[in-house]
């Protein structure tokens, strides 16, 4: 070769080269935000490193709103042809995605060993509501459960061991007995527990029923089991602990309040999700413990939150760099930092053994109680046609808690409202 | 061709070039697409790439026998019928007390005003707060005045009533204004032909000045009322249409139906019924009441 074929080799190699670059893989990441914090400045912070070690993909994230308006956007953007690369959706959305065709298995796209081990790197439990047909639909990426906060202090003035949260369900009534407190004229000061019953009251109750024992929808979710005489019994005592018990106020209870009413002192105890943490770490006054969910047959609570999901595309090499997006941002670093940032519980057990995390769970041990509880954590409620299955649940505990309809009764319809919506479903398997 | 005839036709490609903006923005934002709803709403919901077969009038029979629909229907004609005559009253009562000779009067004025001004968003969110359990401003005052603590959205009974006081609150500063532009142009003389005759304060309200601005409650009973149709921001800031479906309407219910369930087919027939009811509303009003109406 002389001297003129090899310059003119380098330059085409140049050339082609500076083509490729141009070229980069560009795809979009749509996101939303359900916590408080600085959370587009973390999450574009995330997108710039990985850009900046994968000098072949840029990521462009984008801010999608809450989990609702994202799936709305996700939806609405795929329907006209331009749907993301890939998004943090609800878990629960994961249904709803696969029947619109949208979404594609990870299992397909990524199977390498490599893969394959990094499929299997994350808590079952979080998995449960990522896998469906045989697939692998989503990585779990905030994720959360419910825990209880208990208000120490309260509990010392009560007579209480400020440092025992209630084990069981009989605990909890007894506690709240003794927390609830009325001034001269009969109006209560201070309520025991407060579980919330706005917006999605099958997420709170599906704790409850966890801990009765029943498992509300099957893992296709083509069945559910509302009126199982052991979630009837669930919804009964979650209506008798403000009419029979007295412990918890009557009617529907905010979910956006009642941490406010925790900090002040107008519940002594409430369940919300573990994402609270930083909120109630930074606004309560006074000391509080955080402690798994009471137990009745078992303890146990729903697991919550996004995974990420991997939209179908005609382009391999954009459904390459979403894989190659995904696993960066579910590395154990990164898991970790995303968990301290946020309060979700990071995903996977090695996240745990990272430094960052050992120093922050040693500073903080509350953040320790829901990743303890993922023994014990199930599948949050999702089925074919979800918003519409879970309506039928929410409408009827609302029922139930505001004394409109009797337990059996409302759940009975709610099950029939749920066979009907789902018959389509089950005949296709 | 002669050229009057030539002169005719130009005027008319004229009228319509100036039409052209309006009439383009018009079809592509309303006619379009309300054409496009009826017409969805004949077929199923598409589902994944599969095209929706046809179906009818099936989603109009699962309407029918749709509980949640009638419950919005339900909901939303108590909504109209309460919140529309109120809030036309009160805005008339806060016209004809800011037209009459007092003090402060423009910052009486304004403060009815305020309302307006405000997004419904953080309306609604100002309201959350009166509503509050225990320590909401509501509660707080009865319970110094020794009511019970009364749990204003989270009770069946009382979250609709909670949601049209906002409403009203937010319409009568609005409608107030109209009112008061309309007191004004009612001439002075029928006054003080009243004041000759000795007329009492109510009569002089009953004879002239309602049947003078008949013509504004014409127009503020139409608006008032599809707004009653329209309400959702409240709805999705304050309840999310519970408890079960207790503030459920009509607009969020398709908004439900559309954006959390995504069966399009069936929202489709839900907008085209609301769609209906409105045209027929607006249709009925201005025949109707057209005839009782003293214009000038």
């Amino acid at each position: 070769m002389n001297a003129l074929t090899r310059i003119a080799a380098s330059a085409a190699l140049a050339a082609s080269l500076s083509i490729s670059a141009a070229k980069a893989t560009e795809i979009t990441f749509y996101y939303p935000i359900a916590v408080g914090g600085p959370i587009t400045k973390i999450v574009d912070g995330y997108a710039e490193a990985f850009n900046k070690k994968n000098p072949g993909i840029t990521v462009k994230p984008v801010y999608t709103g809450s989990y609702q308006d994202s799936i709305v956007k996700a939806m609405t953007a795929a329907k006209a042809g331009n749907a993301p690369d890939v998004a943090v959706l609800l878990s629960t959305d994961m249904f709803t995605l696969i029947d619109n065709e949208l979404i594609e298995p990870i299992d397909k796209l990524a199977n390498s060993d490599a893969d394959k081990a990094w499929i299997k790197s994350f808590y079952p439990a979080f998995m449960e509501n990522s896998q469906a047909q045989g697939h692998t639909w989503g990585i779990p990426f905030q994720r959360s459960t419910i825990v209880q906060y208990w208000n120490k202090e309260a509990f010392k003035a009560a007579g209480l061991d400020p440092d025992k949260a209630p084990k069981t369900w009989d605990e909890m009534v007894a506690f709240g007995k003794k927390l609830t407190k009325k001034d001269g004229s009969g109006n209560v000061t201070q309520w025991g527990l407060e579980i919330p019953s706005s917006g999605f009251p099958y997420w709170l109750f599906q704790a409850l029923t966890t801990q009765n024992g029943a498992i509300l929808a099957n893992q296709d979710g083509t069945k559910v089991t509302y009126n199982d005489p052991k979630v009837v019994e669930a919804a009964q005592f979650f209506a008798d602990l403000s009419v029979k018990h007295d412990v918890m106020p009557k009617g529907i209870i905010d979910w956006g309040t009642t941490p406010k009413d925790f900090f002040e002192g107008r519940t002594a105890m409430m369940w919300t999700t573990t994402g609270n943490l930083t909120n109630v770490r930074k606004n309560a006054k006074f000391e509080f413990g955080v402690a798994a969910m009471p137990s009745k047959a078992r303890g146990g609570s729903p697991t919550g939150g996004g995974n990420i999901y991997i939209f179908k595309n005609a382009d391999k090499a954009k459904q390459a760099a979403a894989i190659a997006f995904a696993r960066f941002l579910t590395t154990p670093e990164l898991a970790a930092d995303w968990g301290i940032a946020t309060g979700y519980v990071a995903v996977r057990p090695d996240a745990w053994e990272t430094e960052a995390m050992k120093k922050y769970a040693a500073e903080f041990p509350p953040a320790i109680v829901a990743r303890d509880q993922l023994k014990e954590a199930v599948a949050e409620l999702s089925t074919h046609d979800n918003q519409r299955v879970t309506k039928a649940l929410n409408d009827a505990l609302q029922a139930i808690l505001t004394g409109a309809k009797p337990a059996k009764v409302a759940l009975d319809q709610a099950q029939a409202e749920a066979n009907r919506i789902l018959a389509p479903y089950q005949r296709q398997n | 061709m002669t050229a009057r005839r030539k002169d005719r036709l130009n005027i008319h490609i004229q009228g319509w070039l100036l039409a052209l903006p309006a009439v383009v923005l018009l079809a592509a934002f309303t006619y379009i697409p309300a054409v496009k709803t009826v017409i969805d709403s004949l077929f199923a919901t598409q589902v994944g790439s599969r095209p929706a077969p046809f179906v009818g009038l099936m989603q109009y029979e699962s309407l029918i026998a749709d509980p949640i629909f009638w419950r919005a229907l339900h909901n939303n004609l108590l909504y109209a019928l309460i919140t529309v005559p109120l809030a036309i009253g009160l805005s008339l009562a806060m016209a004809l007390w800011v037209n009459g000779r007092i003090g402060g009067r423009a910052g009486l004025r304004l403060a009815f005003f305020t309302p307006t001004i405000l997004p419904m968003v953080a309306a609604a969110n100002i309201w959350l707060f009166f509503y509050t359990q225990d320590y909401g401003l509501l509660n707080k005052i009865g319970i110094a005045l020794g009511f019970a603590n009364v749990n204003w959205l989270g009770d069946p009974a009382t979250a609709l009533p909670a949601l049209m006081a906002v409403t009203i609150w937010k319409e009568a500063g609005f409608f107030m204004i109209f009112y008061l532009a309309a007191l004004q142009q009612v001439p002075p003389d029928l006054y003080e032909a009243a004041r000759m005759e000795n007329t009492g304060r109510w009569q002089v309200f009953r004879r002239i000045t309602w049947p003078m601005v008949m013509p504004t409650t014409l127009f503020v009973g139409i608006n008032a009322l599809i707004n009653a149709f329209r309400v959702v921001d409240q709805v999705i800031a304050m309840t999310g249409g519970g408890p079960d479906n207790a503030t459920t309407l009509l607009l969020f219910y398709i908004y439900q139906v559309a954006f959390s369930f995504w069966d399009l087919g069936y929202a489709a027939a839900l907008s085209t019924v609301l769609l209906t009811a409105l045209a027929a509303v607006a249709l009925a009003q201005f025949f109707l009441l057209d005839r009782k109406i003293h214009y000038r």
